[in-house]
């Protein structure tokens, strides 16, 4: 290794080029690199939702209101629905739905992961074993289950789904970052800044969750996927996105009966919900392959 | 060993009461309760009428006494009657739970049958298209939502081929006896078990696949081929053995997955298991079926995890537990 000497000299190129060594790695996942680009491109569409659909979602275009779907046509890509609505629109408005859910609830998640995490790996001691047990309870429980009681029962809107997804799945982050911290702490560097006298909210702040971040994005971009599937089950067994809004989930749920006669009512949904976990699954891959310093070349 | 066993199982006691609370506190904050749904439509006016529907469904104590009566009568081995049925809960759930059982048990068994060897495969011509191809096809596996593969199958097999039939258990025409009803149930699991299977197969097979990889690098195997050992000998006897220990972790830690596939398969498909009756009881609010299932899924994960640490010892001899 040449270049640690290069960056103790220089400590203000040695996150520069760390980040460029993970960046080398990352390219050379061919599957991940392209899903990233689509990943991109996949978000702008969510963002730009609104200037890029041709149609009003709910809209009904009475040409093709015949009480059952029509197939794509030149006018309308993905066909219509029952009703006449665009299909097109629907999908683009229901991916946007599907990718604010999922987002927002792995954002929430690993906030509430990473402060449960830091504080267990921190203090230690009871502290530590009592948010253990209270992750193993939330561990215990049959998580689907309890997300069809709440939304099923309660009804329910997105920002509920988003609260209810993220309180079910913060565990693995959690104990993660205890790991990560529990050793982090060993370290020397950890030590010489308890030396200087650095508080210890700075040293969680400053010194032990940066170093502890390649796990954090590892996972959440892992958790992304997971929150489509739950989100799109939920909305599929009718128990998630509440009309009027529609998620791809949702538009599967509705395709269900058309199951016969109109193909694409169920393909187009389903295709996106599947293009979308498939990349982050590779985006996630990728990083983690490229986080890893053992398979550095 | 069994100490660590007993331990375990003590521990797991506070985690099932833990869950019960919640479930029952999140049934009490509803909104509206259950009555609504039991009582005649014609006598909603009639305050008495209302009151003594209420009673019959044991809703009219406070919440606490009901919470204690149901946690007492439930470690008894009662756990009352469905409101929708008035069946005993037990009866209804002794007669959903072995299908849900051999839906999972054959799903169970796919995912192996067919993880295994895939993982092994990518493990042993690593680096080469073949890898590649079975990893992607890993990935996409994982990706798809169990709920479009069901719809695919369904579109494919049932509706243009007519092969196998969509819903259910059994034959609704025919009343089949002896051989003739194995035949029957086996073609009507036959989707589902597949679906409920696929999540798991692509994960194992990718955890396969790193665990032999892992072993591989080691330098008992280093020093196997040394000595002159056959590469067949070398992978089965030395490599194997020890790279399926992680696998056999990792089918205790699915159950929760398998758990929550059973909901939405069976649901799909039409399956009289477990999981559609969970699903049932929460459109009909039939509180005691949804503690019920609550439960069993809850003590099926935690037992799930506890098999999963067992059997890691019991593999791996290097480890021990206190």
């Amino acid at each position: 290794m040449s270049s640690t000497a290069v960056t103790l000299s220089q400590p203000s190129q040695k996150a520069r080029s760390e980040w460029r060594l993970i960046w080398r790695q990352f390219r050379k996942h061919k599957l991940a690199v392209i899903s990233a680009v689509l990943l991109i491109v996949l978000a702008l569409v969510a963002i730009f939702a609104d200037q890029i659909i041709p149609y009003d979602p709910n809209a009904i275009d009475a040409a093709y209101a015949r009480g059952r779907p029509q197939p794509p046509t030149a006018e309308h890509l993905f066909g219509t629905d029952n009703y006449g609505r665009d299909y097109f629109s629907r999908a683009i408005i229901g991916l946007r739905v599907s990718l604010f859910v999922a987002v927002s609830a792995v954002v929430f998640q690993i906030l509430v992961g990473v402060v449960i995490g830091a504080v267990a790996g921190y203090f230690g001691g009871w502290v530590d074993n009592a948010l253990m047990r209270f992750t193993d309870i939330f561990l215990s429980i049959p998580s689907f289950f309890l997300l069809l009681i709440v939304s099923g029962i309660f009804g329910g809107t997105i920002f509920t789904l988003i609260l209810l997804i993220g309180l079910l799945s913060w565990m693995t982050v959690a104990r993660l970052l205890r790991a990560e911290i529990l050793s982090l702490k060993e370290r020397d560097f950890v030590l010489a800044a308890q030396c200087i006298g650095v508080s210890g909210r700075r040293l969680v702040m400053q010194h032990l969750l940066p170093n502890a971040l390649a796990p954090i994005i590892v996972s959440a971009t892992l958790a992304v996927p997971y929150a489509i599937l739950t989100e799109s089950s939920l909305s599929f067994l009718g128990r998630g996105v509440p009309p009027p809004h529609s998620s791809l989930g949702k538009m599967m749920e509705d395709a269900q009966q058309w199951l016969r006669t109109a193909w694409w009512m169920w393909v187009v949904p389903g295709s996106i919900i599947s293009a979308i976990v498939l990349t982050f699954n590779f985006v996630g891959d990728g990083l983690r392959d490229a986080f890893d310093p053992r398979l550095r070349r | 060993m069994s100490r660590y066993v007993i331990r375990r199982i003590i521990q797991a006691i506070p985690l099932l009461v833990a869950t019960s609370i919640l479930v029952f506190a999140i049934l009490e904050l509803a909104p509206g309760d259950p009555t609504q749904m039991y009582m005649d439509p014609d006598k909603a006016t009639d305050p008495e009428y209302l009151a003594q529907v209420r009673e019959s469904l044991g809703l009219n104590e406070p919440v606490y006494v009901r919470y204690g009566a149901w946690l007492s009568k439930t470690l008894q081995g009662d756990l009352g009657f469905s409101f929708r049925t008035r069946r005993a809960v037990t009866f209804e759930m002794g007669e959903r739970l072995p299908n849900t059982l051999l839906l999972g048990g054959v799903a169970l068994l796919i995912s192996i049958i067919i993880a295994l060897p895939i993982g092994i495969i990518s493990a042993l011509k690593r680096y080469t298209l073949l890898d590649y191809a079975l990893s992607t096809l890993a990935l996409v596996g994982i990706s798809v939502p169990v709920f479009w593969i069901a719809l695919l199958l369904l579109q494919v097999f049932s509706i243009q081929l007519g092969w196998l039939p969509a819903v259910g258990m059994h034959d609704m025409r025919e009343e089949y006896t002896g051989w003739a009803n194995v035949v029957d149930v086996l073609k009507h699991m036959i989707l589902p078990a597949t679906v409920l299977s696929l999540a798991q197969t692509a994960s194992w097979s990718r955890y396969q696949r790193s665990a032999l990889l892992e072993v591989l690098d080691q330098d008992y195997i280093r020093t196997a081929r040394a000595k002159g050992l056959r590469e067949r000998r070398v992978i089965i006897r030395h490599a194997l053995r020890n790279a399926l220990i992680p696998i056999v972790t990792l089918i205790g830690l699915s159950v929760p997955s398998i758990v929550t596939g059973a909901f939405i398969t069976e649901t799909i498909f039409g399956w009289p298991g477990m999981g559609r009756l969970g699903v049932e009881a929460i459109d009909g609010r039939d509180y005691p079926i949804i503690m019920a299932v609550t439960m069993l899924s809850s003590l099926v994960i935690i037992l799930g995890n506890l098999l999963a640490d067992i059997a890691y010892v019991w593999v791996d001899p290097r480890i021990r537990y206190e």
